[in-house]
């Protein structure tokens, strides 16, 4: 009974870190982010890939957006082009992805430590994360929630299909952070268990530093709060977006990369890891960080035990979990008219 | 001549339907210019356009620079700053974070000069300065927009209707900081409807209908002018002595 | 019938299609595809282009439709045709019981609704013992007619395009009618279309259930048509693609479901064809191109292809003037009892620690203009709320001709005879201003949704429309009648919005702000209007700043400050009022 909790909490510390990076997301560009799932894989497999000694073909994605986004850039600029501005551009997009795949092809055969492929696997999927705003969400920044919606749907799907193309249908598993184990009670906590916590713990306390002290943090809150505001006193809703898009990315990949050691990661795994994130999301209405995390333990908890009792309709429990909520809010605030969609 | 704003033959339509037609304009150096006019006219349009809120047809020079393809918060950067109708403050942030973020673009160093220049300024801000904005009362929080503009240091202040929905007694205190920001170096742009108020601190004025410019000149012509007092200060002469 | 004839020329080439010597079988095929995806892509039309509800969960509605057929044809031995009655019910029942839960929330919240019970019902077809898991259903007996079974897809191929057909028909009727008028409403928030009697929340479940239905449809045509059921085609990845065919062929046209599902599945069927020659054999491929494209797409040409087409064909739909000899009931009225319309005591309004209305207390009498005045935040609009009942009041009571309306909703207010228009205008701005002002007498129709379908409600509808549009003649804008009312100027869409207000026919009209963005002769206008109707016996409250306006025309004026009535009279009393003099000090433009 008790290591089912502890299951779900382990599960639920992972949901909690996804859910309040789609809380943030959501909040500063009002991106629904599905892509989630797809960085958690990316960082997941990328990391296993790494440390097995193959080259991962997510460095080389990370390029190849790069060179998107800095056409993008070109092109936005076209009319006021300036040496100053093509040379900004030519560091952030192909300068930064190209140094990042020649490092990681120089590494791949080398079998570095573990932290060297902790640390290179989020730099990859943060930069994919940094492109995939520009290429898809920059442009689309002045339309409506719904559209933004579609946009990430579309960037869930093609993320996913090169999933498939770098690493296969195969599944993957990752060497653990920390081999150590220890029991307490009736309890067994591993290394990696801990390190969940604690990383968990970390990123929260982080954030909340982050937000509450920094004046980028609080740059993002206020675009988060009034994005016309934050534009009256300078601050670009487009640095604000590749923020939240960086933070996003660095969490998935975090999620993945200490999951991964526990569970076998597919390609189109991270998708159902990202929803149930989601869920979590949702419960804390998409606004609020603390029930955000309070739920994605909840939705943890709610995971290990159907799975014990009910494995085979595991995910159906889980994705049904949201109705009631869904009803709760509704009724809660039902009324409130939306001048623009 | 080099104003330090100067629009010239704006145009700005709202899809098909155009609101503001052919209009010019000069802000110069230390000076506070106003436009007065109806609800509807096209005073807020006219401002949300030089800022960049909404796209322009014409030329709008700032500071000897085009900034008509300008991004908002390039406009910002360039020293043009905008208190706009609805005040768009954070309000689930503190006043002081609401300050701070005001000097966002602006080197440290100069924002702690500003955050002294500020609370000189409003002193209500700095007794308030832990509160969140979103619960000020609706003179504080125009304070609390007009200082954070202020902030960033800018070379003009466009103010749209500061007085909007204010007790009088506000408005008063409101527009007694205008007239003293003239003082501080910064030019600003006053958009009212409170016409009579307007015209007491403004240097010039404009006079706006339907989206066109009927009269410009001093403040002091504009509002002796016989059509200006039957269509703006018609109903409050009764109460001019309260002022 | 003119303007049915693209339809019948349209109809005729598909009948001929398969008729063609040395049509490829394999074309067929793919034609059958875009049927059935057409027709899951015209209910999301009416969801979400129309009616603004947007879902990612059609695909699970296909499946019902797809495994009630399955089961009861293999197991029970039913005949197809007993099933089709009962896959459209399963699929409908199950949209009512989602709906009821779904179609309330606002805003994202319902796509992401849809999304989690999308694959919660996903994971269930695939668990489920009975639905044979993930392996499905085979076997499923074809479509016959007498001893002619529809087994090849040249056969199937006429059940598919008939039931398009027939749905197209069908969904077209039902939008161009009182029905179709308050779902168009809905895509533009609530408080409109409930203003004048519309139960947006049944109105969001019938067009819920209509999209269920049609999916429903084409999944029973498609387990006909596969002859076997399983889950894959009902997952969340099918929920997508089908938003995808809406997008890309236009959200808001029901043709452009048709065309969107043409596009994808000829697409798909290159990029499966073609890209592993480009490429290698590496699966997915398409999945990739497919996302991208999606992107694409939205950021080139977000409103999709059917309204590009149009606009480039030039089609200008053909429109019919009313025949305004028709003439509408009036609104069943209750036997006046007293000359105070509406009484207004001790109206409190507390948001939060704000108190927007604070014990304010005044009255309409009959054939009387009163108007509200003050400075903005005065508290003049939500007192209009408060009796139209957009908001719940905190205190106080509402009574119209001497009866308590408790917090009664807009729908119910607006059948005691107010009707308001709206400080910042609300009115459809892709539909006609005939159509918009239509909405006004909605109250005043009958017909629902299964009349108009099969237009049996065309007496009702064109005595609906003479009375638009004669209250459009009445304000003045007989020659913008088919104008697009988005496309009129913001001052004639106040006086559209006051047309529409006319159509309830009402015995108190509420103004807010109707003279904003008028010039001088229009507002001189407006005056004679209101005077007009004051002197036909109606009653009118209006809230306004335009104090020349104001002295001119009301009767009586209240005067609110900070939520507070501080004085109340004749206009010549408040001129020289000095509370309100020092309230408004300058204020008046």
């Amino acid at each position: 009974m008790l290591f089912l909790v502890q299951d779900g909490i382990t599960n639920g510390a992972i949901y909690a870190l996804l859910g309040l990076a789609l809380v943030l997301v959501f909040a500063v560009t009002r991106v629904i982010l599905i892509p989630q799932g797809e960085f958690v894989t990316y960082g997941a497999l990328t990391y296993a890939s790494l440390s097995s000694g193959q080259m991962p073909g997510t460095a080389r994605l990370a390029v190849a957006m790069g060179i998107v986004a800095f056409g993008l850039d070109l092109f936005a600029a076209r009319k006021s082009l300036h040496l100053k501005l093509v040379g900004r551009a030519f560091a952030v997009n192909i300068v930064l992805p190209t140094a990042i795949l020649a490092l990681t092809a120089w590494l791949a055969g080398r079998h570095p430590p573990i932290a060297v492929c902790i640390a290179l696997s989020l730099l990859i999927v943060a930069s994919i994360g940094l492109f995939l705003y520009r290429i898809a969400f920059q442009p689309l920044a002045h339309t409506s929630v719904l559209v933004l919606l579609i946009a990430s749907v579309g960037c869930h799907l093609a993320l996913q299909g090169f999933g498939l193309v770098f690493f296969g249908a195969e599944g993957q598993r990752g060497p653990t952070i920390a081999d150590t184990a220890f029991t307490l009670g009736p309890l067994r906590f591993t290394g990696q268990s801990i390190a969940v916590y604690g990383i968990t713990v970390a990123f929260i306390i982080g954030l909340w530093l982050f937000f509450g002290l920094t004046l980028y943090g609080k740059a993002l809150r206020a675009t988060a709060v009034n994005r016309l505001g934050a534009r009256l006193v300078g601050i670009r809703t487009t640095l604000s977006g590749q923020i939240a898009f960086l933070l996003a990315s660095v969490i998935g990949a975090i999620s993945g990369i200490l999951i991964v050691p526990i569970t076998t990661l597919y390609y189109d795994t991270g998708f159902l890891i990202g929803l149930k994130g989601f869920i979590a999301a949702i419960i804390g209405g998409l606004v609020s960080y603390p029930l955000t995390a309070v739920a994605a333990l909840v939705v943890g908890t709610v995971e290990a035990f159907s799975s014990f009792y009910a494995s085979n309709f595991k995910e159906v429990i889980v994705f049904t979990l949201i109705l009631p909520v869904l009803v709760l809010r509704s009724l809660a605030a039902p009324a409130v008219e939306e001048e623009k969609d | 001549m080099s104003a330090l704003l100067s629009v010239s033959d704006a145009h700005i339509a709202y899809g098909k339907v155009e609101a503001v037609r052919s209009v010019s304009l000069e802000v110069g150096d230390n000076e506070i210019v106003t436009i007065i006019g109806a609800n509807g006219a096209g005073k807020t349009t006219l401002l949300n356009a030089i800022m960049g809120i909404l796209q322009l047809k014409g030329r709008v020079v700032f500071a000897g620079e085009d900034i008509v393809r300008l991004e908002i918060e390039d406009r910002v950067a360039a020293g043009l700053s905008l208190v706009p109708e609805h005040r768009e403050l954070f309000a689930t942030m503190s006043v002081e974070d609401n300050l701070q973020l005001g000097a966002f673009r602006i080197a440290r160093a100069v924002a702690a000069r500003s955050f002294e220049r500020v609370y000189a300024l409003f002193p209500r801000l700095k007794e308030r300065r832990r509160q969140l904005a979103g619960t000020l009362s609706g003179g504080e929080q125009q304070m609390l927009a007009m200082g954070r503009a202020l902030m960033g240091a800018p070379k003009l202040l466009m103010l749209d209707e500061p007085s909007l929905g204010l007790a009088p007694i506000i408005v008063a205190d409101i527009f007694r900081t205008i007239g003293e920001l003239r003082a501080a170096g910064v030019s600003v742009l006053l958009v009212e409807q409170n016409a009579q108020a307007a015209l007491q601190i403004a240097d010039r004025a404009y006079v706006m209908e339907l989206g066109e410019f009927i009269l410009d000149g001093s403040a002091k012509d504009i509002a002796a002018n016989a059509r200006v007092a039957a269509s703006y200060l018609g109903f409050t002469h009764e109460g001019e002595s309260a002022v | 019938m003119r303007e049915r004839l693209p339809i019948i020329l349209f109809a005729l080439v598909m009948a001929a299609i398969p008729f063609i010597p040395g049509m490829p079988p394999f074309w067929i095929v793919l034609l059958d595809n875009i049927g059935l995806s057409a027709l899951v892509a015209m209910g999301l039309v009416l969801l979400t282009g129309v009616g603004g509800l947007t879902s990612f969960g059609q695909a699970a509605f296909c499946g019902f439709g797809a495994y009630t057929t399955a089961v009861l044809t293999t197991a029970y031995g039913l005949s197809p045709w007993l099933t089709l009655p009962l896959s459209l019910l399963v699929s409908g029942g199950a949209a009512v019981l989602l709906g009821l839960v779904t179609v309330r929330l606002s805003g994202h919240y319902l796509p992401l609704g849809t999304i989690a019970w999308g694959l919660g019902l996903f994971y269930l077809f695939s668990k489920l013992e009975f639905l044979g898991r993930n392996d499905g259903i085979s076997a499923i007996p074809p479509l016959s007619i007498g001893s002619f079974k529809m087994i090849d897809p040249g056969s199937i191929y006429f059940a598919i395009w008939a039931a398009v057909l027939l749905s197209a028909l069908l969904t077209m009727n039902l939008l161009d009618s009182r029905t179709g008028r308050a779902i168009r409403a809905l895509r533009r928030g609530h408080i409109a279309a409930e203003a004048f009697g519309v139960q947006t929340p049944r109105a969001k479940l019938l067009v819920f259930i209509y999209a269920a239905v049609l999916a429903g449809l084409s999944g029973w045509l498609y387990a006909h048509f596969q002859r076997a059921a399983n889950p894959t085609p009902f997952g969340a990845q099918a929920g997508i693609e089908y938003l995808f065919v809406a997008v890309v062929g236009g959200a808001g046209y029901v043709w452009g479901g048709v065309l969107g599902a043409a596009i994808v599945v000829i697409l798909k069927e290159i990029l499966q064809s073609y890209l592993p020659y480009i490429f290698g054999g590496q699966a997915q491929l398409e999945t990739i191109v497919f996302g991208i494209l999606l992107v694409g797409l939205l950021q080139l040409a977000p409103t999709g292809v059917w309204p590009w087409l149009t606009a480039r064909l030039r089609l200008k739909p053909a429109r019919r003037r009313p025949d305004t000899t028709l003439a509408l009931a009036a609104r069943p009225r209750a036997a006046a009892t007293s000359a105070v319309l509406l009484q207004i005591d001790h109206a409190r309004k507390q948001f939060g620690g704000v108190i927007a209305v604070n014990n304010v207390s005044f009255d309409v009498q009959a054939r009387e203009i009163v108007a509200l005045i003050g400075p903005n935040g005065a508290g003049k609009s939500t007192t209009f709320n408060l009796i139209t009942g957009v908001l719940t009041k905190s205190g106080g009571t509402i009574s119209v001709l001497g009866r308590k309306i408790d917090n009664a909703p807009p729908q119910q207010v607006t059948k005691l005879g107010i009707a308001r228009t709206f400080q910042h205008v609300k009115l459809v701005p892709d539909m006609t201003v005939l159509e918009n002002v239509a909405i006004g007498a909605h109250l005043r129709g009958h017909s629902g949704a299964l009349a108009s379908m099969f237009r049996l409600d065309r007496a009702d509808e064109a005595r609906l429309l003479a009375e638009a549009a004669r209250q459009i003649e009445r304000v003045g804008l007989g020659d913008q009648i088919d104008a697009l009312a988005g496309s009129l100027s913001l001052g004639q869409q106040r006086i559209v919005e006051i047309a529409r207000a006319l159509c309830v026919d009402p015995m108190l009209l509420l103004l807010d702000e109707p003279a904003a963005g008028l010039r001088h002769m229009e507002k001189q206008r407006l005056a004679t209007l209101l005077r007009g109707l004051r002197d036909g016996g109606m009653s009118v409250l209006l809230v306004e700043h335009d104090m020349g306006f104001v002295m001119d025309l009301a009767d009586r004026i209240v005067v609110l400050d900070f939520g507070t009535k501080i004085a109340e009279g004749t206009p010549e009393a408040i001129k020289t009022n000095p509370d309100v003099i020092k309230a408004y000090l300058g204020a008046v433009a």
